[in-house]
């Protein structure tokens, strides 16, 4: 946990085997990948929302980040809104387009689904290639500098930092439990076992988090996590920062200029 | 015929070396068989690989007469060897240890009734009746360790896989568990770090040593 919470890994050391969006500073990254999504989903014009994943997928290439798996990722948020997303055609009323099963799809719906799979995709994929790079320490560390509230911080911090931990004695107990001749079924037996274990995990994690405290209070620990490493904005950030936002106007004047019409 | 014929056992963690390269092993009816080895030679390891909870990347396991090779296989390895796990906290997680000890027979397919019947019999037998009701994650180390291996006792295995069985406990109790374990009929394979202990218990000595078992 030391090596995890001391910071050592906070401010750019993480820049490690990314591209030079790895480099620039973690603030910077995490509000313009804020703008950027605030501004996707202020745009409305289905045009300026498809421009809008250029620069998306622009950061992308730039953050270094394996493209294949990295849309994956992205293909597995879109099956959280996919059914949204087939249904809209259906359930929103206008001008017909063409029917399925005597069920009528109209127009708007079907931009609708479209604004929302641009507007969707251009966010995680900004937010993925500017944030999802930054190990979690130095995500804490720039949420920290925001002013984002410490406990909040500490709460994103140990989840990432334990998650891991109770997944892996999950599957020890359950290895522990296979190992006594347990095969689940659906009977009482099975329910109460199951219970058993998840309530255990649960005390467990409690006491472990009461030891860890103690711990971190032996160190020292007085709710401020130390910082090692400071995060200072450069000139190469100013440079990014400065042209993100151009972009971000470009996309928004883009709007503005197609609503005028 | 023996009850446990590993050889060639192969085993590495993903993106990990190898932790056993080769190793070998025969256990017979009423053996003690003890195996020491450096912190991480793998032997933890090799007593999982014995029971099926971990699978060889190669190499055969033939338990009780038969090659067990499938996760279904291992079903009938696992009843009738009981393995107690090198950290207690791995193994308890039920509220109570008689619900705990209950855990294995109820798994057999005993009804509740007989299921408690045996927990008091092996709690008599481990002079453990007093921690009957006791909350588990509340017990000290060295009576989560005697719990454990009750828990494993209950079920009544023809073989007995102990994992550092000694570790957390006081004199009295190491030697109250050595008495008990020179009792038992069972045939077992030791897992220790204490030389003294596997002098007195072991009818042969083992070492795991680069990933091979050798004569201590
Ligand atoms: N779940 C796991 N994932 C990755 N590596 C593991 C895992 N469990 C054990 N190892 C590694 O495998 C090696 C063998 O571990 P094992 O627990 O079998 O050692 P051991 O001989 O029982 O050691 P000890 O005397 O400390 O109990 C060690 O290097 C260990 O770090
Ligand atoms: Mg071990």
């Amino acid at each position: 946990m030391s090596a995890t919470l001391s910071g050592a890994a906070a401010g750019r050391s993480d820049a490690c085997g990314g591209g030079w969006l790895g480099r620039v500073d973690p603030r910077v990254r995490i509000v313009a990948a804020t703008a950027f999504a605030v501004v996707v989903v202020a745009c409305d014009a289905l045009p300026v929302l498809a421009l809008a994943l250029l620069p998306a997928l622009a950061l992308l290439a730039a953050s270094g980040l394996p493209p294949g798996p990295t849309l994956r990722r992205m293909a597995a948020m879109d099956s959280f809104i996919l059914f949204i997303l087939v249904l809209l055609p259906f359930t929103v009323p206008g001008e017909p387009i063409f029917t399925i099963w005597g069920f009528q799809a109209s127009h708007e719906g079907l931009a609708q689904a479209v604004r929302i799979a641009l507007t969707a995709n251009a966010a995680i994929l900004a937010l993925m290639a500017l944030v999802g790079t930054m190990e979690p320490v130095t995500l804490g560390h720039a949420l920290h500098r925001l002013r984002v509230p410490a406990t909040l911080v500490h709460l994103l911090m140990f989840t990432v930092r334990y998650i891991d931990v109770l997944r892996e004695e999950y599957l020890r107990l359950r290895q522990a439990m296979k190992a006594r001749g347990f095969r689940p079924a659906t009977d009482r037996h099975t329910y109460r076992s199951i219970g058993f274990l998840l309530g255990m995990m649960l005390v467990r994690a409690m006491e472990r988090s009461e030891r860890i405290l103690g711990a971190m209070k032996c160190r020292g620990f007085t709710g401020q996590i130390p910082l090692v490493a400071e995060m200072r904005v450069g000139a190469a950030d100013i440079a990014f920062a400065t042209g993100f936002a151009a972009v971000l106007a470009g996309l928004l004047a883009a709007e503005l200029a197609l609503a005028a019409v | 015929m023996p009850l446990f014929e590993l050889s060639d056992i192969r085993f590495a963690f993903p993106h990990r070396p190898p932790v056993l390269q080769g190793a070998d092993l025969v256990l017979h009816p009423g053996e003690r068989l003890s195996i020491a080895g450096p912190n991480g030679a793998g032997k933890s390891t090799l007593l999982k690989i014995m029971v099926g909870l971990l699978m060889p990347a190669c190499g055969r396991v033939v338990a009780f007469g038969a090659p067990r090779r499938e996760e279904s296989d291992f079903h009938e390895v696992r009843r009738r060897a009981g393995l107690v796990f090198q950290d207690p906290d791995d193994q308890l997680f039920c509220p109570t240890v008689a619900e705990d000890i209950a855990f294995g027979p109820l798994n057999l397919g005993a009804s509740r009734a007989e299921a408690l019947a045996r927990v008091d019999a092996v709690l008599a037998e481990l002079e453990l009746t007093h921690l009957r009701n006791r909350i588990t994650h509340k017990l000290s180390g060295g009576e989560k360790r005697l719990v454990t291996l009750a828990t494993v006792l209950v079920m009544d295995p023809e073989v007995l896989l102990l994992d550092e069985p000694t570790n957390a406990l006081d004199e009295a109790n190491e030697a109250r568990l050595t008495g008990i374990l020179e009792e038992l009929p069972q045939a077992m394979v030791l897992v220790s770090h204490d030389a003294r202990f596997r002098q007195r218990l072991a009818t042969r000595e083992l070492r795991l040593r680069d990933g091979r078992l050798g004569p201590a």
